[in-house]
């Protein structure tokens, strides 16, 4: 018998208005693999993610984290289920009116009641863990350059140990070095806590460096997964212009695909 | 006319009228659509109220944002708009020879309508306003989201704070605007107008009653949590980007003084009439 998948999704739809964003999106991530989800700008990405975090209801479908049903869950298992969840937002999402400490020690501190000596302490744990030290700790978000503001928020992320981490462009907007060393960090982190990752990004470095499984994103629909190893020999012309980076191909001009299917 | 042409100009008129027919239904649809969405935000804070974790320190610190640093300008409004009636009373009422209400349409005035009713839109400029951009903000930049995956609830940490100081600063900051806005009436009373000062204070005694003061500072109650509500509210929801936020801000000052108003008749009517 195979292991049940830490987070199971099957058939989830969510429509803005008349926008149908995802359209059966069905995805198994193995509990303490890493998934990265690739694809263009606007294909579903965020909001798969988000469905699965809670942020969004999804409108139909089924996500299970651990075997519990999360669409059209009760606000308390949801609230029980995101104590599991830590999250590395795109822009940081830093509360800019608290110090970096206390940042990093939030979830400690109204989410598992520890006290704030205690949380502190942690939270200069963490920070170290980032490469990052006590010398910021009093510093507030806005004092911090953008790299930082990203290790600061992965502390935050990590800071409550959970067992499933989202990534949501974890590279986006930093450069190429500190892309990599973000990058590494996430390695790091999450073999350390043995958590389960889920990253979304259209960063091909960084997704070859993350994923240990990758899953491919098109008009709401997941259109290849398979192991990292195989993303060059995919089969998919879909997946092949994405991560070559081709102007032309079926993403861009469906109908040559149509086409030549024909 | 014949039968045909007439018909044509009736075809050329259905395009027009139907888009006529959905602008209107659009704009109900959206009025009726905000105010649900505001009653169910309004019914969802007072529940988060009620039950813990309650953030007190949260609470004071908005004490202190929304009460204290309001304080010069609900004051400054009071005194003046104090000076200006005993001013504008008597250019009035010395035609009939009717100097000595002054004080009576002074303190009446400032502690039944104008105390609350103009603090509550400063307050609405200067707190409503400010609350609808900073929660908007970090609506934006998904620090909504991130107290969420922290499992906080935002209701309880932004909102709640907010409204419990509203409604519990803005009393105090009219009874203050009251004391204030009679000691207008009576400074230009007796030094501009030449009056008694005993006899302005006899006066304004004597015509004072419990009810106007406690009807002021609970029309105040209602204005303060209206105002926080609406900051709250829009900010909550506010859309994307800059644009999103500015909206947000405009839409929490202008609805809060709409319902000020609406409100401030409502109350009229019930502790009057």
């Amino acid at each position: 018998m195979t292991m049940r998948p830490k987070i199971e999704m099957r058939g989830v739809t969510k429509s803005f208005g008349t926008k149908h964003v995802l359209q059966g999106v069905d995805l198994d991530i193995p509990v303490g693999s890493s998934m990265v989800i690739i694809g263009g700008s606007g294909t579903g990405k965020s909001v798969t993610l988000k469905c699965v975090l809670g942020l969004l209801q999804a409108d139909s479908g089924s996500i299970k984290v651990d075997g519990v049903e999360v669409v059209g869950a009760s606000t308390r298992t949801r609230e029980e289920m995101m104590k599991k969840f830590g999250m590395l937002f795109q822009g940081g999402a830093l509360f800019d009116s608290l110090p970096i400490w206390y940042n990093v020690a939030f979830g400690l501190i109204h989410g598992k009641d520890v006290s704030k000596k205690e949380a502190r302490h942690l939270a200069i744990e963490k920070l170290e863990q980032v490469g990052m030290g006590e010398t910021i700790a009093d510093l507030y978000p806005a004092e911090l350059s953008g790299g930082m503001q990203k290790r600061v928020s992965l502390a935050r992320a990590i800071a409550t140990n959970p067992e499933i981490i989202f990534f949501d462009e974890p590279t986006t907007g930093l450069d190429p070095i500190m892309a990599d060393v973000i990058n590494d960090l996430i390695v790091q982190c999450v073999k350390d806590l043995g958590a389960t990752a889920l990253t979304i990004t259209h960063d091909m470095a960084s997704a070859r460096k993350i994923a240990d499984h990758v899953a491919m994103i098109h008009q709401g629909k997941i259109i290849w997964t398979g192991p990292v190893a195989d993303l060059d020999q995919s089969g998919s012309p879909y997946v092949d212009q994405f991560i070559n980076g081709r102007a032309s191909g079926p993403i861009t001009d469906p109908q040559s695909e149509l086409l030549k299917s024909a | 006319m014949t039968m045909s042409s007439a018909i044509k100009i009736l075809e050329q008129k259905v395009p027009l009228l139907k888009n006529m027919c959905q602008a209107i239904g659009h704009s109900i649809l959206n009025v009726v659509q905000a105010l649900g969405g505001i009653t169910l935000f309004a019914l969802d804070t007072i529940r988060h109220c009620l039950t813990p974790p309650i953030f007190l320190r949260h609470i004071l610190r908005q004490f202190i944002d929304i009460g204290y640093y309001s304080l010069p300008v609900v004051g400054m409004t009071a005194l003046f708009t104090g000076m200006v009636l005993a001013l504008q009373s008597y250019t009035g009422f010395s035609r009939f020879n009717a100097e000595s209400a002054i004080a009576s349409v002074v303190v009446l005035s400032i502690t039944r309508e104008l105390s609350p009713v103009l603090a509550g839109l400063m307050v609405a400029g200067r707190v409503g306003a400010s609350i609808a951009a900073e929660i908007g903000t970090m609506r934006v930049t998904e620090q909504i989201d991130a107290l969420k995956t922290l499992s906080v609830n935002p209701m309880k940490y932004l909102v709640v704070p907010r409204v419990v100081a509203g409604a519990i600063m803005l009393p105090i900051l009219v009874l203050i605007g009251d004391i204030i806005g009679v000691y207008g009436g009576y400074i230009v009373s007796t030094h501009v107008l030449g009056f008694s000062s005993g006899s302005y204070l006899y006066q304004t005694w004597q015509v004072i009653e419990e009810m106007d003061v406690v009807s002021g500072l609970v029309k105040a109650g209602v204005f303060g949590f209206l105002v926080t509500l609406m900051g709250c509210y829009h900010g909550y929801n506010s859309g994307r980007g800059a644009q999103g936020v500015g909206t947000a801000t405009t839409n929490a000052v202008v609805t809060a003084s709409i319902l000020i108003l609406i409100f401030n008749y409502l109350l009229t009517q019930v502790f009057f009439s």
